[in-house]
């Protein structure tokens, strides 16, 4: 586990930034809650085994007694860097984009099953989308209640979704809650131990 | 007047009456055939008894008059009965005198009713008679209903495929036989007869292997026995955690009010965020029909019904809820971790437990969640993200490590969930009946042993809020269980508290040959058949003090042990000897003395460290217990009988020399 280097950071922050924009001030400078410590600390960001975790610092601290190979996960995992350097959000940083997103889109209930399977949101499942949104842009995907599913990249801009035909892509799938169960084939769901 | 008679008669006979109900259990007794038969011609004629006399119907045909009778006696104000019980017996006349308001009634057919009285006690006699010889011709019959099969005839079962039916009528009958033994067996045979018989049964009806339905003979009366593994072949509820950490606590509450009253979702909408809301609708409109599990547990829902899969809702997928067992709560609740505390859990995977303690945290503090198993590693950490918990660090060690990993010392709380032999959770693994063995169930026990020691290393007695450490299986077997826990209270300085669950059965203080500490009885076990959840068994231990003087004073104990082995031997020696040569009565204050002179010189030949001699001394005393106590007991009364006493010696000698190899194991 060691921080960042200066060409992950901005290669993180640029990822981050494009969900977020400038709400991604908070994400670095907000008090963390986590850890033994009376005080509150910060957070912080951490490489371990090419996934980037972002992770109280109280609990940086504690977990330097564990030896690098048998550490799994500390805090919350963000992403990860592919071989070829590039950088990922995974699905795991959801909440801390959720909390932060700037653009946002919300799901018909008949859609969000269709999204849950890794699919591409159309015009025809949007329920309502957040104004000025550039192509390209990274958009947060909720349901009509608010529950975060996922978050993906603009393809129209809000303005172009108002004459698009229903089966026009809107955003491009990037990662879904649903995930957790797709990914994970020996994920005990329903009964432990 | 006759009823008022019949008062009268009620409080001054209640023997007698005793005697009359008894005779009429006993009729019942009787096939029911008859009953039915009768029951027509008995209503009616009851009814015409009240108007006259029965006299002429008790020559008629015994049957029916019978069952006159037994109306008369259940109708409890029939004049015969009544006149019957003041006339008939002298004494109570007496006692009833002049206060009896039937004196001038009685007077007038006072010839008529002895006759009459006379007739119904001949009867009665006759009826009883009738009664005890049925009795025993049904007992007869009923044994004769069942046998124990003979070893020809399982043999002959054996060639052919089990009759699963016959082996169920089998089964009951040997319940119904063992559960009242004394009348009910069979002459001639054990009841481990009966109870070999039983095992072999079941194990072949439900598929348990020997060693395991063996032991659980051993727990359970037969009845609950056959209550439990009846439970074991039905699943227990699903049961789902609102996470609070995603979830207030109130959309749990919401949703059960949602199902018992619609009319109210209005004003609670109003109420709760949109969030929550649009949950509490959402998991609703999917067809899922929730209830709140119980009243100890705020977050516990159980689903009796649902349309979807539950474990695959965009509500479950964002990490709302968790499904979870009903016992899983229970370590946990247990624990009853703080905030900002160091918590750590040793056997994380898949994270249920560990999702729970930091939802108690409100992610705050830190959580060690340890996984032995890399291949869990993932489900553990997927569910962790799932269900937001980010005050974790996820570690891949075996348990036995962690102190020198976390430091000793070094945490507030631990949570134990030992890996077991899972014979609590049948329901979900059936393949526990056959695979486990006696070998397992030690390997396991060895294993959560060395745990327990680990988990107690790593807490430190001297925190603010903590100190504690839970342990839990979901296994029901006391060696798993209750023997650890006692173990670790010999090595370490940890008493047993109260685990915070006011429900549950009481640990083992004493199970067949094994006694533990009493406060065992603070620990709790759970069972299918009782509580509707997995086998399951939780303990809760505080930590008193960071020393391990126990581990020294058990040291110590176990070089008594040591040293006084070879000594017993040695003394056993002795005593034979002067047995044989003197047969001497006070021998026991005089052998030992000489035992001990034999061993101390004996001892210099061997070497001895000043400390054991000085233990040794203290158990010549008798001040030691342990080996000590029994030796000492038996040595009391040597006087008693010389025989029975050389058996004694002989017996202990064989015992130390089948000990010594154990315990050299155990020392090193």
């Amino acid at each position: 586990m060691r921080p960042l280097d200066e060409k992950e950071t901005t290669a993180v922050f640029e990822k981050i930034f494009k969900f977020t924009g400038n709400n991604l001030k908070n994400i670095v400078e907000n008090p963390s809650h986590e850890g033994p410590d009376k005080e509150p600390g910060r957070y912080c960001f951490r490489l371990h085994k090419n996934k980037v975790y972002y992770v109280s610092d109280s609990l940086v601290k504690r977990a330097t007694n564990v030896a690098r190979t048998k550490l799994a996960s500390i805090g919350t995992c963000v992403g990860r860097f592919t071989h070829g350097g590039n950088f990922h959000l995974t699905i795991e940083c959801l909440n801390l984009l959720a909390a932060n997103a700037k653009h946002k889109v919300w799901l018909k209930p008949t859609s969000e099953m269709s999204f849950l399977y890794a699919n591409h949101v159309l015009k025809g499942g949007l329920g309502r989308i957040t104004e000025s949104i550039a192509p390209g842009d990274g958009v947060v995907v909720f349901s009509m209640s608010d529950l975060p599913l996922g978050f993906g990249v603009a393809a129209k801009s809000t303005q172009d979704c108002r004459k698009l035909d229903p089966n026009a892509i809107v955003v491009l799938h990037q990662a879904d809650i649903g995930e957790y169960l797709r990914m994970e084939n020996q994920h005990e769901q329903i009964i432990e131990e | 007047m006759a009823a008022n008679k019949n008062k009268g008669a009620k409080s001054k006979n209640p023997p007698l009456k005793k005697k009359l109900r008894n005779h009429l259990f006993t009729e019942k007794k009787r096939p029911t055939k008859k009953d039915e038969v009768f029951d027509d011609v008995s209503d009616g004629q009851s009814e015409e008894e009240q108007l006259e006399e029965a006299e002429d119907l008790l020559d008629g045909d015994e049957q029916v008059s019978d069952f006159d009778d037994a109306s008369d006696i259940s109708d409890d104000d029939d004049a015969p009965l009544a006149d019957d019980f003041l006339q008939g017996s002298d004494d109570e006349d007496e006692d009833r005198g002049s206060g009896s308001t039937s004196g001038s009634g009685s007077d007038s057919d006072g010839t008529d009713i002895e006759e009459k009285s006379r007739a119904i006690d001949e009867q009665r006699e006759r009826e009883e008679e009738d009664a005890q010889a049925e009795m025993q011709l049904n007992i007869k019959e009923e044994s004769d209903e069942f046998r124990l099969p003979t070893k020809e005839e399982l043999e002959a079962e054996q060639q052919r495929p089990p009759d699963l039916a016959n082996l169920q009528m089998r089964i009951k009958d040997i319940v119904r036989v063992l559960s009242n033994f004394k009348e009910l067996r069979q002459e001639g045979n054990t009841r481990k007869d009966y109870v070999d018989q039983l095992k072999m049964d079941l194990g072949s009806y439900y598929g348990y292997n020997e060693f395991l339905i063996g032991v659980l003979v051993d727990m359970f009366p037969v009845v609950e026995l056959m209550e439990l593994i009846e439970a074991f072949e039905k699943p227990r509820p699903t049961c789902i955690r609102a996470n609070t950490l995603r979830v207030n606590i109130h959309f749990s509450v919401a949703v059960f009010d949602l199902c018992i009253f619609r009319s109210t979702i209005a004003i609670i909408s109003f109420e709760m965020q949109t969030r929550r809301r649009d949950l509490a609708d959402t998991l609703s409109k999917r067809g899922v029909e929730l209830d709140q599990l119980s009243k100890w547990s705020k977050v516990g829902l159980v689903v009796y019904n649902s349309h979807v899969p539950i474990g695959a809702t965009p509500e479950y997928l964002a990490g709302f809820y968790y499904i979870q067992g009903a016992s899983s709560f229970l370590p946990v609740m247990a624990l009853a971790p703080q905030e900002k505390e160091r918590v750590v859990d040793m056997a994380a995977a898949p994270g249920g437990k560990t999702t729970y303690v930091a939802a108690l945290m409100k992610n705050s503090g830190l959580i060690f969640a340890n996984e032995m198993k890399e291949t869990r590693l993932k489900s553990l950490t997927a569910n962790l993200h799932r269900m937001g918990v980010t005050n974790t660090i996820v570690c891949n060690y075996d348990g036995r490590e962690l102190p020198k990993v976390l430091g000793q010392n070094s945490v507030d709380r631990v949570l134990l969930d030992a890996p077991c032999s899972g014979t609590g959770v049948i329901t979900k693994d059936p393949s526990v009946k056959t695979s486990k063995s006696l070998d397992d169930i030690q390997k396991c026990a060895h294993l959560q042993k060395q745990l327990i020691l680990a988990a107690i290393d790593m807490v430190d007695a001297n925190s603010k809020t903590g100190g504690y450490i839970v342990y839990s299986t979901c296994s029901m077997m006391v060696p798993e269980n209750e023997a650890v826990i006692d173990y670790a209270l010999k090595k370490r300085d940890v008493k047993v508290v109260p685990c915070g669950l006011d429900f549950g059965c009481p640990g083992y203080i004493r199970f067949r040959e094994h006694r533990f500490h009493t406060s065992l009885e603070n620990t709790r076990r759970f069972y299918p058949h009782v509580h509707n959840m997995d086998g399951f068994f939780v303990a809760k231990l505080k930590k008193m003090s960071n020393t391990k003087k126990n581990l020294v004073s058990s040291d110590g104990s176990e070089t008594v042990e040591q040293t006084q082995r070879p000594e017993e031997i040695h003394s056993d020696e002795d005593n034979k000897k002067e047995l044989e040569q003197q047969k001497i009565k006070k021998q026991s204050p005089k052998g030992k003395k000489k035992s001990l002179k034999a061993k101390g010189l004996s001892g210099n030949g061997k070497v001895e460290s000043p400390a054991t001699l000085k233990n040794r001394d203290r158990s010549e005393n008798g001040k030691v217990e342990l080996a000590a106590t029994s030796k000492k007991r038996k040595r009391k009364f040597p006087s008693k009988e010389e025989i029975s006493k050389a058996r004694e010696e002989k017996r202990k000698a064989m015992r130390g020399q089948k000990k010594q190899p154990k315990e050299d194991k155990t020392g090193i």
